[in-house]
């Protein structure tokens, strides 16, 4: 192997060094500092005489005499099935005290993608046992489903929730004789140690540690990392999943941290920069973490992802949100004005979508009236929150008796349906019946997105006479 | 793709430098367009500047671990389509090679890299039936023979367009594979099934002509009050979540084209899958076959290579406009056109080019326009008529429209179906926003329509337009004072109003029966609502208060005429106007 100490120039993250060997785009680099310390990297241009490298843990304490050595591959995970129930830092070394990793293979950390004709069309539902989740945006097995939150809002919560409560309903029943087994690849970036404890004692707390992998990358690890844990976590759980048969969750937070970096590197790279300072290739860098959720067919294993995003200054439009929402398969819209009011957990269904609820739904699946009720509460939520806009200014009396019902219909929508807590586990059966109390206070000519036949198996009269009342 | 035959010996080159997607080559004996291999393992891609002895390619596969000094190889001929039998109830990439072909030579579902195909099996044996005889002339462009290429399409095997034409000397008649010579001409060309075509050039036609006839969709909204036309171009700019997809899925579906190329330009893997599942299910409603048979799938999607994603559109054009020269009317849909102008953004900045508006390069209009001028109704050079639509999707970052891709294409396209990100939140589907929305084909399409569905059909749509505007006044005042505030046929105007936007405007796309309405449908919805609205005003007029026209009990069935199926659909509004009419004449 071949070293040099011919370090050019260094900038931010990046080391650019003269070579007289051809090195391939995209190797992994060590840097050794005069004090004899290992520092990891990645080339990022390589031209026939010198190389841009990308330094994982910055570049303070490199000069120009420390030396440089090309590793020859591309960057590799190392996985086997004894991943499992350990907690490896953002590169990947284990953090725990536990024993060396011995590996079954080491596999590239970009991984290929999976050919849209290989795809199996995700429509398992997964039985998250959160109401706002399964009534109205349900989750299904092999979907790429975000958390868009803010700066101090409990997403973690609703994480973590997900994360203990999911099941597949049949399953429950039948046990897991398919042989598929569950497990959590939790995968942090730049989180602070208070959130990364909340993660890891409720792991503990829950038995969750023993199927799960935790790669940590915290606040004050290096940001340039950030880019390499997510593909870690991904890489780690597609061999769970398509090579050991197991349907794995991954939850990635905080990608806003991700993002972050990206646009660091970006930056140091002096590159043209596209919307508020992120890269223009953002979108196909993001869409190669998330396109790597999915099923495949004649795989019996999944991955699911559930990344969590803290939107800046709550901003829908802002390219981080903005770009995972056009890859993602929905989002889960966390909100600031329902915490204030101590719902939990706080979503708000309206910016929220599961585009692949049509097919995880209905009869066979949930219910046959699923789809009905859900639609007809998003219509009826809808028109109450618009109400309440003009109940500001015209005041209740002023609206017709159909006008009150919709407005009650949302407050008790926000405060019975969408409000659990987050030790709750509600079954569908119960959060559908939990719906039809709430579409009966409506008339029941009004209910034009749920079946006849729906209306006669479920709805009560007198709840509307109550209200009436 | 096309596999190279031109066979002039060019020279090999040496990789200079590997960033991303964009290799330099030194020495390379190559021309601008051409497709080149790169590396030990041949990757695919093709040459996009030429500096000195300097030359940049766009490689078309990962580049991960390809370092200078690996060889470089020219193909002398410019990225090309295989174009022939066997593309329908096909699934290529970007730079056509058969997913399902690539699946089984890489033993994974994975894409690998360095695996190349051709566009069409070149073993399989098609029977030609010839149209032509010896001693016939031809010309460039004719047909010469037919090829049963799906239960739903003849494919027409044409003289080449480069080819000079001649008197026929020989014809086969029976099984082939498309490289095989089937008619022979007397200046020595032979005609085979296939041909090649470079995708980033336009193949000739005659003349370009009015459309006049509608592209129906079988979308009430469109067909209703923003039709597209046969050889037209339309665009649909949204945000995410607001319908883009469902919606030019539904074109695929229902639209009544012959042939439907179907492009997922950067987008989700699962949406293809999708495609791949639903429509071999699902009949053409034209002619009852599966759609597969009239459809070539093109996906590159999000994760794969990102100069692909450049190159799909072409691709999928190109294919598009061989099926017109066959005289078929072909529908291209390109999900999401703004995918494609950020692949010309990423290649542009890695060639440090100067960036134009928001980092776009300067030739982004000029390649927006290029593009859907391939569209239109156009005179063959065989003398067929064949048309391509072209409908694009566009993604604006954060919704707003007024960005460089939705404001270039809409200085383009005659059609824009714009989508409300409001409207979705409340699931008002499609997302359409009826205010925003045009279409520049509505006039000129209208004597189809009154010819071929109802001859009142512009007076209605126009009744529909100016209820839709009064209603968006009123609702303004609604938001100030309540809608009990208003007088009583204003409000009756807001009932009106929401049947237009609930029954009429509003369609669910997963709804078996409803993800689907003929012309005639869409006619009859409309003429119930407008048959209630005249009745309750006449009410209204007999002294009726609003409250007690607005509780009729036939009135919700107006909300259910979608959902009957299509062929019971004309007695359900028959009965229920009956209902409706008598129910409010007995209140005065
Ligand atoms: N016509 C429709 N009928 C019913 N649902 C629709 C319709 N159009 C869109 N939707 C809903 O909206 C979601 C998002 O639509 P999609 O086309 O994927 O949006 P986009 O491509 O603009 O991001 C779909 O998953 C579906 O739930
Ligand atoms: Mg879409």
């Amino acid at each position: 192997m071949k070293e040099y100490q011919t370090i050019t120039e260094i900038s931010g993250p990046l080391v650019f060094v003269e070579t007289d060997e051809p090195v391939g785009y995209d190797e992994i680099v060590e840097i050794e500092t005069t004090d004899g310390e290992i520092r990891r990297g990645q080339v990022l241009d390589s031209a026939s005489d010198h190389v841009a490298i990308q330094t994982f843990e910055g570049t303070g304490g490199i000069d120009r005499d420390s030396s440089v050595r090309f590793l020859g591959e591309t960057m590799k995970m190392p996985v086997t099935e004894d991943l499992l129930g350990r907690v490896l830092d953002g590169s990947g070394n284990p953090i725990d005290g536990g024993p060396d990793i011995v590996p079954d293979e080491r596999r590239d950390i970009v991984g290929e993608a999976i050919n849209p004709y290989s795809r199996e069309y995700p429509e398992e539902f997964i039985q998250t046992g959160v109401s706002a989740i399964d009534g109205m945006n349900t989750l299904v097995r092999g979907q790429k489903l975000p958390i868009f939150s803010g700066s101090g809002l409990p997403h973690n919560d609703l994480a973590l929730q997900i994360a203990r409560q999911a099941t597949v309903p049949e399953e429950e029943d039948g046990g897991d004789d398919d042989g598929s087994e569950f497990a959590v690849i939790f995968g942090a970036m730049g989180i602070t140690a208070e959130e990364a404890n909340e993660f890891m004692d409720d792991f503990e707390r829950t038995g969750a540690l023993e199927r799960s992998v935790v790669f940590m990358n915290l606040a004050d690890d290096p940001a340039v990392e950030r880019t390499v844990t997510p593909r870690l976590a991904l890489t780690t759980a597609e061999y769970l999943a398509f090579d050991k048969g197991y349907h794995v969750l991954v939850i990635l937070t905080d990608m806003t941290n991700y993002c972050e970096a990206l646009r660091e590197i970006g930056a140091a790279r002096e590159e043209v920069p596209g919307r508020r300072g992120y890269p223009g290739y953002m979108y196909t860098d993001l869409a190669q973490l998330y396109e790597r959720a999915g099923r495949i067919k004649g795989e019996e294993g999944s991955v699911t992802q559930i990344p969590i995003l803290t939107m800046p200054s709550d901003d829908i439009t802002h390219p981080i949100p903005d770009l995972t929402g056009y890859i993602t398969e929905g989002q889960i819209l966390i909100d600031r004005d329902l915490n204030s009011q101590g719902v939990e957990p706080p979503v708000n269904v309206l910016p929220s979508l599961s585009r692949l609820m049509d097919d995880g739904i209905g009869e066979g699946l949930t219910r046959g009236d699923h789809g009905g009720v859900s639609d007809q509460i998003y219509a009826a939520y809808a028109e109450g929150e618009d109400l309440r806009d003009l109940v500001n200014i015209v005041g209740r009396e002023a609206l017709s008796e159909r006008d009150n019902k919709y407005l009650d219909f949302a407050d008790r929508f926000e405060e019975e349906f969408v409000q659990q807590g987050y030790d709750t586990n509600r079954d569908i059966e119960e959060t559908l019946s939990i719906g039809w109390d709430l579409l009966s206070m409506l008339p029941r000519e009004e209910l034009n997105r749920v079946d006849e036949e729906n209306i006669e198996e479920y709805y009560t009269d007198d709840e509307a006479e109550t209200v009436e009342a | 793709m096309s596999q190279a035959t031109e066979s002039d010996v060019r020279e090999d080159g040496v990789i200079e430098s590997v960033s991303g997607p964009v290799v330099t080559a030194k020495d390379l004996g190559a021309r601008m367009n051409d497709v080149v291999y790169v590396g030990h393992e041949g990757l695919m891609g093709e040459v996009i500047e030429i500096e000195g002895n300097l030359t940049t390619i766009q490689v078309y596969e990962e580049t991960s671990g390809v370092s200078p000094g690996e060889p470089v190889e020219s193909t002398g001929a410019p990225l090309s389509v295989d174009l022939g039998p066997g593309m329908l109830d096909s699934i290529y990439d970007g730079v056509q090679r058969p997913l399902d072909v690539l699946e089984e030579k890489m033993g994974s579902a994975f894409l690998d890299r360095g695996v190349d195909s051709p566009g069409i099996d070149l073993e399989k044996t098609w029977e030609f039936e010839p149209e032509v005889s010896e001693g016939d002339e031809v010309e460039s462009g004719d047909i010469v023979g037919i090829v049963p290429e799906t239960a739903s399409i003849d494919h027409k095997v044409m003289v080449p367009p480069d080819y000079e034409g001649g008197e026929v000397v020989s014809v086969e008649s029976g099984n082939f594979t498309v490289e095989e010579t089937v008619v022979e001409l007397d200046n020595g060309e032979e005609i085979q099934m296939r041909q090649e075509w470079p995708v980033r050039e336009a193949r000739p036609t005659v003349d370009k002509q009015t459309p006049t006839e509608p592209l129906t969709s079988g979308q009430r909204i469109l067909d209703g009050l923003f039709p597209l036309a046969k050889g037209g171009t339309a665009a649909i700019p949204g945000p995410f979540g607001s319908g883009k997809t469902v919606a030019q899925q539904s074109l695929a579906k229902f639209a009544d084209a012959d042939i439907v190329v179907y492009i997922g330009c950067g987008e989700r893997g699962n949406e293809m899958t999708e495609v791949i599942d639903d429509f071999p299910e699902l009949p053409d409603p034209q002619t009852g076959n599966d759609l597969m048979a009239r459809t070539c799938l093109i996906a590159n999607t999000s994760n794969m290579p990102v100069a692909a994603r450049e190159s799909c559109v072409y691709t999928g054009i190109t294919i598009a406009e061989f099926y017109r020269d066959m005289g078929y009317d072909v529908a291209l849909m390109a999900d999401s056109t703004s995918r494609w102008a950020e692949a010309m953004r990423e290649i542009s900045s890695r060639l440090e080019e100067m960036p134009g508006e928001e980092g776009y390069p300067a030739y982004l209009a000029a390649r927006l326009s290029e593009f859907y001028e391939r569209a239109g109704y156009f005179e063959n050079i065989n003398g067929t008529e064949g048309s391509v639509s072209v409908i694009g999707a566009v993604s604006p970052p954060g919704g707003d429209f007024s960005e460089p891709v939705t404001q270039n294409t809409l200085r383009i396209v005659k059609t824009f179906w714009a989508l409300d990100a409001d409207l979705a939140e409340r699931r008002h589907f499609p997302a359409i926003n009826w205010d925003e929305s045009y279409s520049l084909y509505r006039d000129q399409l209208d004597p189809w329509f009154t010819d071929n569905v109802a001859d009142d059909w512009p007076e209605q749509r126009q009744w529909a337009i100016d209820v839709l505007d009064e209603e968006g006044e009123l609702q303004e005042i609604v938001q100030l004072v309540g809608k009990d505030a208003l007088p009583e046929d204003q409000q009756l105007t807001l009932e009106v109003a929401r049947f237009l936007k609930e029954a009429w405007l509003q369609q669910n796309a997963l709804h078996d029966v409803d993800r689907y309405c003929p012309p005639e449908k869409t006619y009859e919805i409309l003429g119930a609502i407008k048959t209630f609205n005249d009745e309750a005003f006449d009410a209204l007029d007999a002294g009726v208060p609003v409250d007690e026209i607005t509780d009729i009990d036939s009135l919700p069935r107006l909300n259910r005429i979608g959902t009957t199926p299509d062929d019971e659909a004309e007695e359900f509004v028959a009965e229920l106007e009956d209902d409706i009419t008598e129910e409010l004449r007995s209140l005065y």
